[in-house]
């Protein structure tokens, strides 16, 4: 005989992720590190604007790059020849990166060097609008990207993923003059959804809006590891008052 | 195909709650989710892909029943609520505000699971006994267990 019984529990379905994510999230801490997660569409130019990002900010910040191109190492081959260390993520088939398999990455990445080197973290997701919304993978921030031929109604089909990014890349502006597409339709989507993210336009072809990006950046990276001695990486002659810790 | 990968990390939750119940195996009859309107979860596909991968598993035999919150906003100006035209407008139709504070829509929940647990002892739980549907409310938290 059995007895019958209920738990009433209120747990997140995706706990198991959650908790994973937790736990990186925590190393992330510790390594004192700003972690951002990258997410678009496929082809939005994730990878192109790393390649861009990477070459200018490489004197600035120490960063590597975990990447979950789920088809070939195409992205991080083009990525590594910038000079900044890059994790494949072996995504099997999935259509997002979630917490294990950013766990399984960072294994990796510290057998190559020495995560509390680094500033920044970088994680490209697997093209998709949809589930990589749903699965932290323990980031600090969201950016989601969204190119102008993708037309302006990405973002109310796939509120979601607007909805929890902290900054919205309105990327290949470089186009705008061939599309019959309105970027400022694009960017009021953006803002019914998410009234509060930053919202930026941007182009890794011609490299407009990579400033205001790049100032976001730094912003928050600021503000996430607030560091005692200022900007330690940067190649600027150290004040002589300053003694080393 | 994603809801295999959100079914699969459920079951992975699943699998942490009957970790509580160690030694004991419950047998679960029905696993009841809330899922929100405004997430990437499609119900339909989700109770699809559990009656295939739970299948062979401890879970085999379980239902899982969803109940769908829908999408509720509150207008931050004037303090309405309002339902968002999912996929085509976001503002509020009062003060033609964006979408600031969501009331509900967001949820991914287990809420409760009705299952049973063999009575003492070390019996094998049987999987195949038929217990009826009127279940006693549990709260996990304090993990009383008569
Ligand atoms: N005109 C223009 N083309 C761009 C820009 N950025 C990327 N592209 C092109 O868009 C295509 C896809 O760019 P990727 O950077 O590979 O996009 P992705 O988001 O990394 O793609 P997946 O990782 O496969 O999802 C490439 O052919 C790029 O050359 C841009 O700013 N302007
Ligand atoms: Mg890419
Ligand atoms: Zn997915
Ligand atoms: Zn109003």
């Amino acid at each position: 005989m059995h007895m019958p019984l209920e738990d009433t529990l209120g747990l997140n379905l995706l706990a198991a992720n959650q908790h994973q994510a937790e736990h990186n999230h925590e190393h992330f801490d510790a390594w004192r590190l700003l972690c951002l997660n990258l997410m678009s569409s496929p082809g939005a130019g994730k990878t192109s604007l790393l390649e861009r990002s990477l070459a200018q900010l490489s004197n600035e910040f120490a960063m590597a790059v975990l990447e979950g191109d789920m088809t070939t190492q195409l992205d991080a081959e083009r990525l590594e020849a910038v000079g900044v260390p890059v994790v494949p993520i072996t995504t099997g088939r999935a259509c997002h990166l979630d917490a294990a398999m950013v766990s399984g990455g960072l294994k990796l990445l510290r057998q190559r060097l020495d995560p509390t080197s680094l500033d920044l973290l970088w994680v490209e997701n697997v093209g998709n609008l949809v589930c990589p919304a749903e699965f932290e993978v323990g980031e600090h921030k969201k950016v989601a990207l969204l190119s102008v031929t993708e037309g302006d109604d990405k973002p109310l089909k796939y509120p979601v993923m607007f909805r929890e990014a902290d900054c919205v890349l309105i990327t290949k502006i470089d186009l705008l003059p061939y599309l019959p597409v309105a970027v400022e339709r694009i960017e009021d989507h953006i803002r019914q959804v998410n009234p509060r993210c930053s919202v930026i336009r941007v182009s890794a072809s011609s490299g407009v809006g990579l400033d205001s990006w790049h100032a976001w950046l730094r912003a928050t990276h600021a503000a996430q590891c607030p560091s005692p001695v200022p900007a330690t990486a940067k190649p600027q002659p150290s004040p002589p008052t300053l003694v080393n810790a | 195909m994603h809801e295999v990968d959100m079914t699969k990390c459920l079951l992975l939750s699943l699998q942490e709650w009957k970790q509580q119940h160690q030694p004991q195996v419950p047998s679960v009859e029905v696993v009841h989710l809330q899922v929100g309107d405004f997430t990437c979860v499609e119900p339909d596909a989700l109770v699809f892909t559990w009656g295939a991968l739970v299948n062979g598993t401890w879970l085999a035999g379980s239902e899982l029943r969803i109940e769908r919150t829908p999408l509720l906003a509150r207008c931050l100006p004037c303090g309405a609520s309002y339902s968002p035209s999912q996929g085509q407008a976001y503002r509020s139709p009062c003060c033609d505000h964006p979408m600031e504070e969501i009331l509900s829509g967001r949820e991914l929940r287990i809420r409760s699971i009705e299952y049973s647990l063999p009575e003492q002892g070390n019996s094998p739980p049987a999987a195949d006994s038929v217990v009826p549907r009127q279940s006693r409310g549990r709260d996990l938290v304090a993990g009383a267990r008569s």
